[in-house]
């Protein structure tokens, strides 16, 4: 085979070496670099203030009493209610908002015609639903659930005073997990579309219902990805306070909550109340740092919780299914 | 159309594999299938031998793999596909509007291109569907078990792992495997939508084998890119151009002295 001979390179070609300094690159890699080392910055700004000026005043003790009648005294307060309010109040609401979420993400996955403007109008909104500011979401639940259904409950059960038609950690739970709907649904309906479309037609081949294919094959392999959206879910829910001010938190109570209809206390609630009404700031700065730190770990625990929930369930999927 | 339940239907079959058998298990007939305004498959008429492997093959998007849906309405899972003409399957349209479709997936089982077992164990694969049937005793699923995987030749390869996960298994066993959850439901029919295009030579082998012992007992429809597998295995063969039923007739006839000028030029690599 005969080949032309090898021209001569051009003159520009001679060398590969750059001949200037690449600003740009060099400017976005120090921009996007110092981006991010700020906001880990300013985490370990937060956490480390918060750690250091809490630990000193946080103890047994602190956790697990009930204050008495003044709870901005930092030799007799403590958290426990505020504890027991706050977990009581993601728990109710975990009960409420993953049945509800994975049931319409389902439906919106499963059942409902993708391409419809219907089920585009209910994407959207579920999207706008997410978009909506707490404290609309607090009077909302004050509006809806207290004034609406708990009245009406009242008068429908014959209660002799208001017993369902008043703030309650039944309301402000049932008011949050309306907010972090959006949360489990979006989560849910992620991890029932990654489910390879293989495994659904296998079920169906043999035989199968949709719905069979649906409890048997596909739920199964989601509810990772369902967990997922809960510990989103209690994440956001756990430091809220404009969702709970108007439908169950109280600014003391003597005793621990002991039905759903009962109003409770809650740490993020009680952060905002001794920042805003101690009559000594100064007296007042331990406790505070202190119920800080609490929450904080209130929420990772709770987070932590979830995880481990979520690894088991990989694990066993992965070992048997 | 005689309105009669699919379910009370018995087939009668010739005892070997006799190619000049003329009874007919799956007739297709003016089969038109449109994915909403496109035509993907255009007046096919295609009778289908029981206990006989019938191979279909053609370029990409020929249509094959449509037409190898239409027989257990997996098509069915499809927005706007639109279907005219008609499938008898021991003489019933499956399309008529009182054929149940569960009970029609239980006859004409399916194995599909890419193995797909479920994130289960191997035992609880197999037990899938007899489970849907509502099998509880567990002797009776041991014992279905044990013959379905002996039947897909996997047995002695999996009889110490039958409670751990499927998805441990190699390829060809997985493939292996869907074979054996699909024959352990007993259908009359089995689909096989390119059951060997993601394997090797050796696991090709055994498949291609196992579908040569499965015919005894079941009606074999096979879509295949591989011209010697169609030719190796299958009674039957169809060419589909174009969404077109190009020829149908004897396999050595179709590989030796086609009648159409594009079936030559196919089986002899000239285009596709």
């Amino acid at each position: 085979m005969n080949r032309p001979p090898n021209p001569a390179p051009p003159d520009s070609a001679k060398s590969f070496r750059s001949e200037r300094f690449d600003f740009a690159s060099f400017f976005f890699t120090g921009l996007t670099g110092f981006a991010t080392l700020l906001i880990v910055a300013i985490l370990a700004v937060i956490l480390l203030n918060i750690v250091v000026q809490g630990w000193e005043s946080l103890s047994w003790r602190f956790i697990s009493t009930i204050p008495k009648d003044n709870f901005f005294d930092p030799a007799s307060t403590g958290v426990l209610p505020m504890i027991v309010g706050t977990t009581g109040r993601v728990f109710v609401m975990t009960i409420f908002v993953l049945p509800v979420g994975v049931i319409t993400a389902i439906y919106l996955t499963e059942y409902a015609p993708s391409t419809s403007p219907l089920t585009r109008f209910i994407r959207a909104a579920v999207n706008n639903l997410a978009g909506v500011p707490s404290i609309v979401f607090g009077l909302f639940g004050l509006g809806f659930f207290i004034n609406f259904v708990g009245r009406n409950l009242d008068a429908l059960l014959d209660s002799p005073g208001p017993t369902w038609g008043q703030p309650a950690i039944l309301w402000a739970s049932l008011t949050l997990a309306v907010m972090t709907l959006p949360v489990v649904i979006v989560a849910t309906e992620e991890s029932l579309r990654a489910i390879p479309p293989g495994l659904r037609e296998a079920s169906l081949a043999l035989g199968a219902t949709k719905l069979q294919t649906i409890l048997r094959v596909v739920l199964p392999q989601a509810l990772p990805g369902i967990m997922t959206g809960g510990i989103l879910a209690v994440s956001r829910a756990a430091g809220e306070v404009a969702p709970i001010l108007f439908t169950g938190v109280a600014y003391y109570m003597a005793n621990l909550p002991s039905k759903l209809t009962d109003q409770f206390m809650d740490l993020g609630y009680h952060v905002y109340v001794l920042s805003t009404q101690s009559p000594n700031i100064e007296q007042t700065r331990p406790i505070l740092y202190a119920t800080v730190l609490v929450l904080l770990m209130l929420t990772f625990a709770l987070n932590f919780t979830a995880i481990l929930i979520r690894a088991r369930m990989r694990k066993k999927l992965r070992a048997l299914g | 159309m005689p309105a009669a339940p699919l379910k009370n239907v018995t087939v009668s079959a010739p005892d070997g594999p006799d190619d000049s058998a003329k009874e007919t298990l799956i007739e297709v007939r003016d089969l038109s299938l449109y994915y909403g305004a496109t035509r993907a498959l255009t007046q096919i008429t295609l009778p289908i031998c029981p206990r006989l492997v019938t191979a279909f093959i053609g370029p990409s998007g020929c249509g094959k793999s449509t037409l190898l849906r239409c027989f257990n309405r997996m098509n069915d899972l499809i927005d706007n596909v639109r279907i005219e003409g008609a499938v008898r399957i021991s003489g019933y349209d499956i399309y008529s509007r009182d054929v149940d479709v569960i009970e029609l997936r239980k006859r004409v089982g399916m194995v599909f291109q890419k193995s797909n077992p479920f994130p289960k164990s191997v035992y609880e694969n197999i037990a899938y569907g007899l489970r849907l049937q509502g099998h509880r005793n567990r002797a009776d699923l041991d014992q279905i078990v044990e013959q379905s995987l002996r039947s897909a030749a996997l047995w002695d390869e999996v009889k110490d792992r039958l409670h751990s996960s499927a998805l441990g298994l190699s390829g060809g066993q997985q493939q292996r495997l869907c074979i054996a959850r699909a024959i352990a439901i007993k259908p009359e029919i089995i689909l096989m939508d390119e059951p060997a295009s993601a394997l090797d030579p050796i696991a090709t082998a055994r498949i291609e084998d196992l579908i040569l012992d499965l015919k005894k007992q079941f009606t074999i429809v096979i879509v295949t890119h591989n011209m010697q597998q169609a030719a190796r295995i299958s009674d039957y063969t169809a060419f589909f151009y174009l969404g077109q039923l190009v020829e149908h007739d004897r396999t050595r006839k179709i590989f030796t002295n086609p009648t159409q000028k594009q079936t030559e030029d196919y089986v002899t690599g000239r285009f596709g």
